[in-house]
């Protein structure tokens, strides 16, 4: 059994745990919880330290027969793409759980499902990154969906029911897009080599053009939804303003990452020649997200609505990052990936922190806090730093290895984007300015700072921000190899360097 | 001088073997003291269905085009729909045994005195079980059936025994008679233009045999007019008793009015068969005739998805909201009509033993939600039932997901076995169609499952009973099947892999 499975049968067996656990002893189930998903990190540690990255081949892969007369098996594998995205939901699974300690405590339901619903999506987030098998893939990516149906429907706030509906719907039609054109190239790799699901074996299919960019649009508009790329968008701001801080964090964290890996797994792998054909379309769409969420972020009055507006920007560098077909900009995008997911999750913690201390999400409730809960309003400050990319803080690497990825194709693109990064000071710092500093408004002066929990769920969030910021090898050597390996495989190379420069 | 038919017992033993328990269930009525006559007819219905399955498992190796003067064909895929619908129809007996469903005295007029007497008395109606049988004895022989005639007398052996069952309900019995009504009258209309069909095509082909039929169009010396006609009035036929779009209006009403367990038999075990002898005509009769009819069932199977799926969203009760997505799943099936290759065939299978078994489940939950007037049907008074009762709700959202096909149930691996056959066969657009429409579904058994758990209870006297043993297991059965076939549907795809063929 490889150490991916045992990484995925950890946090089911948690689950399991926590299943037999009386409904009445919540402390206990949060408990079990915790300690579950900490050795599922551990566990992950242990296979980025056993990972080779000169390798830039599929490691620790298993194949298994599932269902012998479609030719689908269970199959996993990791390459350096996949590793750091695990090692992220990993290190965010236990985080959520400290720092939302009292989350579960509101729900419709007991705080033992809510576990049980985080630890059984943990097993699918490590799944769907590791799935080589497209048919595997599939099942996860939309049996993932029902976990986080019940946590944003039964645990949200406000209009939970239908921010859940809504965000169920819209993947749910993704994904059934993605199944006929899963079909599709199914029914194609029969006629050429046998019916198999192996996203290696399927990479070598001889398609004819018209076919693929179908078959790309099925694909890419299930992973458009999930990521969430403009005009994709809407369900994210509706989900995000209803989920607990938890939630939203797995939810942008991880969960929307599953979109822009699958660009980068199945669109490019898979159709490398439709994925030409679209650049220009989708560098258009990643600009416009880019901009468009900039802009809507800056005019939101709910932090979480705007947390969940600069996700949408920053989604539109991943993607830009992806189909800029450099191996800079794809190694870029991949970094982004991961530092997105710290930082926003550092931002939904201390917003959700914020939020409900004071008992309302709108900013205008909030200022002056960096006088009465200093240590609140540093995380939120350094959260927000970097989320609008401050150079020392992890995310400026990754935004600044895709504008230059991206320049040397595409420099008009690049530059546009780099206005995104202007806009990002402004909402960022607007939002700064208004809760953090000021006159501490009416109603704060009271507000407790973080206690030692909260303080320990967010400090190594904000030690890896700083020390990726600064010294972010370890991640770009696993993640390089892989990256140029799905260049290569594409065809692509990168263009010289244009002297002068 | 006239000869005897020459009749192979032994293979036909499954169905003579329900029909037999269905006739001791007649004298049973007859002659046996009231007192014991539903334990008595429960366990002959019962004892009937497993000693034919014992049967089926018997012959299941065997094939056999002469069985009864080749009327009867005996096959892989003939024998494996037997099966299904006898384990369908096992299941459907457990949720009829529950006999609080079912009139006191059919025969007293709604409202009477009559009546109120019957109930205080405690009369019971156990002729269901024999006609139960009937039914299950005509679903047989109609998938098997490969000439004309046979297959008109099945359709009309497991039809008219459902017409009675359908105005069974104790309550509500008007609701119930107009649906037994408007089912038999529609009904019979179909099943003239069922034999209108049939006489166009013994007039195209001088055969009333599916295989003289094929070889008529093959040998193209018959006149084409004949076969258009013949081919379009036995759709008719076969796509009302399957209830596709636009001949399932009877449908939502019939499903509403019958008693809840005889829903659930009819959208069960009637689909499964009508869908097993629709598969037959046109895998083994008209396939030659492909291009004749593929574009109009294609157009049928479209509308059928797109109409079963939309209008299920506007439905405010739970049996008509099924019933609509009865309609939808029959679009489908239809996709795997079309596909006319091998893996149409099997993943047809596939998809009606799953439906099948969700079908039973979600209906035998219907079952229970009662208040003191009997099942509530009304969606709007379901809310909250996550709290009054979480895991029956539970199930019940299995069953929704299992239907919109939701990866990891078996509602999922039908559709993929479905839509993969389709486009195979290149097409492509009853694929598209396809997703599309159970996009629109998936919105709509959200929509319930959204009023089950996310929507505080109202203060409604409305509760979950506690089910019979009986019921529960049919239920659990039932949920069980559709998580094996979901998770682990090897088990199964196997089989009707090596089931899926047809002599022709």
């Amino acid at each position: 059994m490889s150490i991916v499975t045992t990484l995925e049968l950890l946090p089911l067996l948690g689950a399991l745990l926590l299943a037999v656990i009386p409904k009445q002893n919540a402390l206990l189930a949060k408990r079990v919880a915790l300690a579950t998903s900490v050795v599922v990190l551990a566990v992950a540690g242990l296979m980025a330290y056993r990972f080779d990255n000169s390798n830039p081949a599929m490691q620790f892969v298993e194949s298994r027969k599932w269902i012998a007369s479609f030719g689908v098996n269970y199959a996993v594998g990791i390459d350096g793409i996949a590793l750091v995205l695990i090692l992220m939901s990993a290190f965010l699974v236990p985080v959520v759980i400290l720092a939302g300690w009292h989350e579960s405590e509101n729900g419709k339901w007991s705080a033992k499902t809510f576990y049980i619903l985080i630890l059984t999506l943990e097993t699918m987030m490590i799944g769907v990154f590791a799935a080589t098998d497209v048919f595997l893939f599939y099942v996860i990516f939309e049996a993932m969906l029902i976990p986080v149906y019940f946590l944003i429907g039964g645990y949200g706030r406000g209009e939970r029911a239908a921010a859940a509906m809504k965000f169920l719907l819209y993947s749910l039609f993704g994904g059934l897009l993605m199944l006929a054109a899963i079909i599709g190239i199914y029914v194609i790799a029969g006629n050429q080599i046998g019916h198999t699901f192996d996203i290696a074996q399927l990479s070598t299919l001889h398609i004819d053009s018209w076919t693929q960019d179908f078959l790309f649009l099925g694909f890419f508009i299930a992973f458009a939804i999930k990521a969430p790329l403009w005009p994709f968008h809407t369900w994210l701001p509706t989900a995000a303003k209803s989920a607990t801080p938890g939630t939203s964090i797995l939810l942008l964290g991880v969960l929307d990452k599953v979109g822009t890996y699958g660009m980068i797994r199945f669109c490019l792998t898979l159709f490398p020649q439709a994925s030409k054909t679209f650049t220009p379309i989708i560098i258009v769409l990643a600009l416009i997200s880019i901009l468009y969420g900039a802009f809507l972020a800056i005019g939101q009055r709910e932090i979480n609505g705007l947390i969940a507006f600069t996700s949408i920007s920053h989604f539109g560098f991943i993607t830009l990052g992806i189909f800029a077909m450099t191996s800079q900009g794809l190694s870029g995008a991949t970094l982004y990936m991961v530092n997105h997911g710290f930082s926003t999750g550092a931002l939904f913690l201390a917003a959700g922190w914020m939020v409900s201390r004071r008992g309302s999400s709108k900013i205008e409730d909030f200022g002056g806090l960096q006088r009465v809960t200093p240590i609140l309003a540093w995380t939120f400050f350094l959260a927000g730093m970097s989320a609008l990319a401050l150079p020392g803080l992890s995310s400026f690497v990754s935004e600044f290895l895709v504008l230059v990825g991206t320049f040397t194709r595409y420099p008009v693109a690049a530059i546009i984007g780099t206005t995104g990064i202007v806009l990002a000071a402004l909402y960022v710092l607007i939002v700064v300015q208004k809760s953090l500093h000021g006159p501490t408004t009416e109603g704060n002066e009271s507000l407790k700072d973080l206690n030692l929990r909260e303080k320990i769920a967010v400090a190594p969030v904000i030690a890896i921000l700083v020390i990726f910021g600064f010294f972010p090898k370890p991640l770009l050597d696993a993640i390089n190899p892989a990256s140029q390996q799905v260049m290569s495989h594409a065809g692509v190379t990168d263009p010289a360097p244009k002297a002068g420069k | 001088m006239l000869t005897a038919p020459v009749l192979n017992y032994s293979l036909l033993a499954p169905i003579l073997v329900v029909l037999g328990g269905a006739l001791l269930g007649v004298l049973v009525e007859a002659f046996l003291n009231k007192a014991i006559r539903p334990t008595a007819q429960l366990a002959i219905a019962l004892g009937t269905l497993v000693l034919s399955f014992a049967q089926i498992i018997r012959v299941r190796d065997l094939t056999s085009l002469t069985a009864a003067v080749n009327s009867v064909t005996i096959d892989g895929a003939g024998v494996f729909i037997q099966g299904t619908i006898l384990v369908l129809a096992f299941m459907a007996v457990l949720l009829i045994a529950d006999q609080d469903n079912f009139a006191a005295q059919a025969s007293a007029v709604p409202g009477s005195e009559e009546e109120r007497s019957a109930i205080a008395t405690g009369k019971i109606q156990t002729e269901i079980f024999p006609l139960t049988l009937f039914a299950v004895a005509g679903m047989m022989l109609f998938p098997l059936a490969s000439d004309l005639i046979t297959l008109f007398v099945a359709l009309e052996v497991l039809s008219l025994p459902l017409y009675l069952m359908a105005g069974l309900s104790r309550r509500r019995r008007l609701l119930s008679q107009e649906a037994a009504l408007k089912y038999f009258l529609l009904g019979a209309y179909s099943s003239a233009f069922f034999l209108f069909g049939a006489a166009f095509l013994y007039g195209f082909s001088g055969s009333l045999s599916l295989n003289g039929i094929a070889a008529a169009i093959t040998g193209g010396q018959g006149n084409d007019v004949f076969l258009l006609i013949g081919v379009a009035f036995l759709s008719v036929g076969l796509l009302f008793k399957v209830g596709a779009v636009p001949f399932h209006s009877w449908t939502p009403d019939v499903y509403q009015g019958a008693p809840t367990p005889i829903t659930a038999f009819m959208a069960a075990c009637t689909k499964v068969a009508a869908f097993g002898a629709t598969l037959r005509i046109f895998y083994v009769g008209l396939s030659a005739a492909q291009w004749e009819w593929k574009p109009i069932i294609t157009a049928v199977a479209i509308l059928t998805m797109a109409v079963g799926a939309i209008a299920a969203i506007a439905q405010r009760d739970v049996k008509r909201a099924l019933a609509f997505s009865s309609i939808a799943h029959a679009g489908f099936l239809l996709t795997g009509v079309l596909a006319l290759n091998k893996s149409g065939l099997s993943g047809s299978l596939f998809y009606l033993v799953a439906y099948g078994f969700t079908t039973i489940g979600a209906f035998g939950i219907v079952t229970l939600v009662r208040d003191s007037a009997g099942e509530v049907t009304d969606l709007n008074r379901w809310v909250g039932l996550g709290k009054k009762s979480p895991f029956i709700a539970g199930m019940f959202v299995l069953f929704l997901l299992s239907f919109a096909g939701i990866p990891l149930t078996s509602g999922f691996i039908g559709k993929f076995s479905l839509f993969n056959a389709a486009y195979e066969t290149g097409n492509i657009t009853v694929v598209v169609v396809g997703v599309l429409a159970s996009a629109v579904a998936a919105f709509f058994y959200l929509r319930i499952v959204v009023m089950l758990f996310f929507t505080e209870p109202t203060n409604d006297s409305v509760t979950v009973v506690i089910p019979s043993i009986m019921t529960r297991f049919a239920i659990t059965f039932c949920a069980l099947v559709t998580i094996v076939l979901g998770v682990y549907p090897s088990l199964l795809l196997n089989t009707t892999q090596t089931f899926a063929s047809f002599l022709k």
